[in-house]
């Protein structure tokens, strides 16, 4: 072993402190969704007058561009259903910023998925939450399986290999992890497997849908076991307290570090989980833009701080798990600095149960009148945005 | 296939690929795989950079302090082995 003098701190040490951009960055191109699912995350469903118009998003693409931001995850809402979304895709893509778009399937036909397979630098993430009919549909509404995938179908007639298949686990659905990655293989995509948020429309139903513990204990078995496959997108770092071997990446809450997400109205947010005003940094229409804000947003260099550890800190496990994750404490109500609501040593229920009053989502674009079937009313803001059909304007 | 790392050879940057300066040292980002990997050194980002002006690669590691050499021959070996960086064609010109 070269235990060198010379030897440089740990990579992950050193994103502690912020990048000079974004490594992950989310970026959410509209609040209009054809769907409504149970658990969305930024209660989408009905656009926003405020969006960013082409042109805003053009300039947030140059500057993105400048700041050598590679690639980003863009996600909605659906957002295949701006009617510039294929042109946005195109700038992208020759400014040089790759993008990973994330969609039900809405518009994915025959046509647009040939033409997708033939750009270079463009991944699709098509969303199921159900390696069956009845199990998705519980949570994505009526014929959102038969939609993701016929488009699947449709991305790999195509010849677009490796498109990834993204699902949202939940108590309903672990059962089903070796389906979801027979599914993957038959379309010749890769399975991604994230973790249930509590955060915008998932507050409601998280405490019925998120995995038990045994269910917990399943997904890192079956990571271990599978994990150079399936992608996570770092998700499941707090379950690496159940000990053994580490799953891959980087085991820290990114927010603010490596990670953010720039909202349809061009707020910027320390994570996509977390769309709420504690964890808003700015906006890209103040003077500066983008690159400001992840400069130099005060709450960013809060978030880039080493932090106490708190209530965990006398764990043994609190170096595996760095004490979880931020949206899902906020969320369900527990303080920062202590146990993730769904840590495996037990820590987190005890915690619960002793939580105080829920925080509030940021903005709801839900869908008006649809019945969440397994909603309770905690999140719910003021009526005040615009009703606009999320398909308005397209063809 | 990625051929194995020869010190002995002329190596540079690969077209296809960017570094973007971090506090740590620099970000790679291949366009062509999509791969990220991370210099994590000021000086290896310099070494990389100027790879593609000596005639090989033990010559561009020279200019290092004895100490480091190694260490840095190892992250070389591994961007090569990641196609960061790869062996210069016969046609290219050192400066």
């Amino acid at each position: 072993m070269s235990a060198s003098a010379e030897r440089v701190p740990a990579l992950v040490e050193q994103f502690k402190g912020g990048l000079a951009a974004p490594i992950c960055l989310t970026w959410e191109w509209t609040y209009a969704c054809n769907l409504s699912c149970t658990h969305c995350l930024s209660s989408s469903g009905r656009r926003d007058p405020g969006e960013l118009s082409t042109a805003e998003m053009r300039s947030v693409i140059d500057e993105l561009h400048s700041m050598q931001v590679f690639y980003v995850n863009v996600g909605g809402g659906e957002p295949t259903v701006r009617p510039d979304f294929w042109e946005l895709l195109d700038y992208a893509v020759a400014s040089g910023v790759g993008v990973k778009f994330s969609t039900n399937g809405l518009r994915l036909d025959a046509e647009r998925a040939r033409r997708l397979a033939g750009t270079d630098y463009v991944d699709v993430q098509v969303s199921l939450d159900g390696a069956s009919r009845e199990v998705n549909d519980a949570v994505r509404g009526a014929g959102s399986y038969a939609m993701a995938l016929r488009a699947m179908e449709n991305l790999a007639e195509a010849g677009l290999v490796g498109f990834k298949i993204s699902v949202v686990m939940t108590r309903h659905n672990v059962p089903q992890l070796d389906d979801f990655a027979a599914i993957a293989d038959r379309f010749g995509a890769q399975l991604r497997i994230t973790r249930l948020r509590p955060s915008g429309r998932g507050a409601d139903v998280w405490p019925e849908l998120h995995p038990t513990d045994q269910q917990q204990r399943e997904i890192y078995s079956w990571l271990t076991a599978h994990g150079d496959r399936v992608l996570t997108g770092d998700s499941f770092f707090h379950l690496n307290a159940l000990g053994g071997s580490p799953l891959p990446g980087l085991n820290l809450c990114g927010a603010g570090r490596v990670v953010c997400l720039i909202d349809p109205v061009g707020d910027v947010y320390a994570c996509p989980f977390a769309i709420h005003d504690a964890f808003k940094a700015g906006t890209v229409r103040a003077p500066g833009g983008f690159a400001r804000v992840w400069r130099s947003a005060p709450l960013f260099a809060e978030l880039r701080t080493e932090t106490s550890g708190g209530a965990c800190r006398s764990c043994s496990a609190y170096s595996t798990c760095q004490g979880g994750c931020m949206a899902a404490k906020f969320f369900t109500g527990l303080p920062l600095d202590g146990p993730d609501p769904e840590c495996v040593k037990g820590h987190g229920a005890t915690a619960l149960s002793a939580a105080g009053d829920l925080p509030r989502a940021g903005a709801d674009h839900s869908h008006r009148g649809r019945k969440v079937p397994l909603g309770m009313p905690s999140v719910r803001a003021p009526a005040k945005l615009c009703d606009l059909s999320p398909l308005a304007g397209t063809a | 296939m990625t051929a194995p790392f020869e010190p002995g050879r002329g190596y540079e940057l690969n077209p296809a690929v960017a570094l973007r300066p971090e506090p740590f040292g620099a970000l790679a980002y291949h366009f062509g795989n999509r791969r990220l990997s991370f210099l994590k050194a000021p000086e290896l980002v310099e070494l990389v950079r100027g790879l593609g002006s000596h005639r090989c690669v033990s010559d561009a590691v020279a200019a290092v302090p004895e100490g480091r050499r190694e260490a840095y021959l190892r992250a070389l070996a591994s961007l090569a082995a990641a196609d960061m960086i790869v062996p210069r064609t016969a046609g290219s010109e050192v400066a």
